[in-house]
């Protein structure tokens, strides 16, 4: 399988990089703080006196495992990008790509190739990040967010919706215009959904749309309000307002649009490089 | 006959620039084919389009048979390109691997076969080091090699021997000559006129992307050339008799020139003189050189 052979290409040229190197280092450094800020807090919430009930305890043990998926998600989407930014366009500069495409295969099999090896790097990176918060947070205080496996996969999908982003702008812009498009798409998201939940707090319907259009511009910040409403723990979604979650909860048809965002990133990525001139 | 590639009018602008405008040529199957012309000329666009690299504006072309782009057709071309650029953080043996693996050879059949080309462009000391480290010439020995694995019917080479020493000129000329021997048709982008002086059989002179003319490199060494005799006591009616055999004839003290139209003539230009009491000191064919011809037919403009 020569789509194989290319994501194995991508891989390996992926994992060599100091970026992931780097990202590697901030993570497990991530994890290191994390752990031990996270069971100092756990330390001193359970032995207060006048200490609240478990119910509160959780609620407290949950607000710190969102703010850690929080970086957990910024994390994966920088490494999602940074890494695949220049992987056409700094091919096709190079000149690397001229043998690649004139061997005996198709142009779109470079791209699903290089989509498939960088998505194998991102879901280790986003399981090990993810999991060693999961696995800190339980070993600590024993508790488990509720639908974990749920918000993952919106973590996941909101990683490889920015992937084929990215491989859609390589294809015909230059690396550095590449950058500046998907990082921009991502900031509007952000600052986007920033307005529709203040917006939805004080019940702006005008700031509301701003965010929803936001998210329709790219979803990748919807999809991280989801995973958030999915893994909260249901108390505070009663009660309402946390920073990392969202009283205007995106609905389940914006994450499905979501999902096909990212198919329709990666189609357009292999249709704008079928018709590149090399 | 079957052509190996031929051409129909290619043309390819880039916006306002035409980089090929009418290219039309045939090259036989097992034919070593020399691509000649300026830089800037379009024989890389020239080359890219025939491989698919890059689609034409207008016009058509069959490489193998198939239409421009079949990547099946593929699977039995080699290609080195002119900036050769590979994937430097592997070793030589990987990166070989790598592209036998894009043509999807077996791998005992790859195994063998790399080992067989990293002997021929005498890279086998070589084997684990990253292509990083290697020198130009280094590099386009190995892509030389990649552009073989496959065994191929037609190699395309771009200006393959533009960063090899003198050494690595000769191997280049040697792996071209086999590869013809054995069948395999070559496709040679070169400014390098020696070089294709020794190793086409037949080439064409490029310029903004239009083929002006195709020459057999036999007829060059068969056609007309120029003798430079150095002579004393000629005689104008000697002068005037030469011309049953040549043209362009000039006297300037002890130097006789003449172009014959073919190198049969000069025996009888030679016994023409001696019968007739001349004292011949020399003779000295001027060959007409393919970088002559280049500028014939080029012209000193270009290059720019």
């Amino acid at each position: 399988m020569t789509i194989l052979v290319i994501a194995r290409l991508t891989f390996r040229e992926a994992a060599r990089r100091k970026i992931l190197l780097a990202a590697l280092l901030l993570g497990l450094l991530y994890l290191a703080i994390y752990g031990v800020g996270f069971y100092f807090v756990n330390q001193d919430i359970s032995n207060s006196q006048f200490g609240p009930g478990l119910l509160e305890l959780n609620q407290i043990r949950n607000f710190l495992f969102m703010a850690g998926m929080y970086v957990v998600n910024f994390l994966t989407v920088a490494i999602a990008v940074l890494t695949s930014v220049d992987t056409l366009s700094g091919e096709i500069t190079s000149g690397t790509i001229h043998t690649l495409v004139s061997k005996p295969l198709q142009r779109w099999q470079i791209v699903v190739g290089k989509w498939l090896g960088f998505a194998g790097m991102l879901s280790l990176y986003l399981l090990l990040m993810a999991g060693g918060t999961v696995l800190l947070v339980y070993l600590i205080s024993g508790y488990t967010a509720p639908n974990i496996m749920r918000g993952l996969g919106l973590l996941w999908m909101n990683a490889i919706l920015l992937l084929g982003v990215s491989l859609a702008g390589g294809a015909v812009l230059s690396t550095l215009a590449n950058g500046v498009l998907v990082f921009g798409m991502f900031g509007i998201a952000f600052v986007g959904g920033w307005i529709e939940q203040i917006g939805s707090f004080i019940q702006n319907q005008t700031a509301i749309d701003v965010g929803i259009i936001s998210s329709l511009l790219i979803p990748s910040e919807a999809l991280w309000k989801r995973a958030a409403f999915e893994m909260q723990s249901p108390l505070v979604s009663t009660l309402g307002f946390s920073p990392f979650t969202a009283s205007s909860m995106p609905s389940l048809v914006m994450v499905i649009y979501g999902m096909i965002y990212a198919i329709l990133a990666l189609l357009l990525a292999i249709r704008l490089f079928n018709k590149r001139d090399l | 006959m079957s052509h190996t590639i031929s051409t129909q009018a290619l043309r390819k602008d880039f916006g306002e620039n035409t980089a090929v405008s009418n290219l039309t040529l045939e090259v036989g199957r097992g034919e070593v084919f020399g691509f000649l012309g300026p830089n800037g000329a379009g024989k890389t666009t020239a080359v890219k389009m025939l491989l698919g690299l890059i689609s034409p504006t207008a016009g058509s072309a069959k490489v193998l048979g198939a239409p421009l782009g079949d990547h099946h057709a593929r699977a039995k071309i080699g290609f080195l390109p002119e900036h050769f650029r590979f994937h430097d953080w592997l070793s030589s043996v990987e990166f070989l691997r790598l592209h036998g693996n894009l043509y999807q050879m077996p791998a005992q059949l790859l195994d063998r076969r790399v080992a067989e080309l990293l002997e021929l462009v005498g890279l086998e000391n070589h084997t684990n080091k990253k292509l990083r480290t290697f020198s130009k010439g280094m590099m386009q020995r190995i892509g030389l090699a990649q552009a073989l694995l496959n065994k191929p019917d037609l190699v395309f080479l771009d200006e393959p021997t533009s960063g090899l020493d003198p050494v690595g000129r000769r191997l280049v000329r040697d792996i071209i000559h086999d590869l013809s021997e054995e069948g395999t048709t070559v496709f040679l982008n070169s400014h390098l006129l020696s070089e294709v002086e020794i190793t086409c059989d037949r080439v064409a002179f490029i310029r903004q992307g239009e083929v002006l003319t195709t020459n057999s490199l036999k007829n060059l060494v068969e056609g007309e050339l120029t003798v430079e005799i150095r002579a004393r006591n000629v005689t104008p009616s000697v002068l005037e008799e030469l011309s049953r055999w040549g043209e362009n004839i000039r006297l300037d003290g002890e130097h006789l020139s003449l172009t014959l139209s073919s190198e049969a003539d000069m025996p009888q230009v030679i016994r023409h003189l001696v019968e007739n009491g001349i004292d011949v000191y020399a003779v000295k064919p001027q060959q007409l050189s393919l970088e002559d011809l280049f500028i014939q037919v080029v012209g000193t403009e270009g290059g720019l």
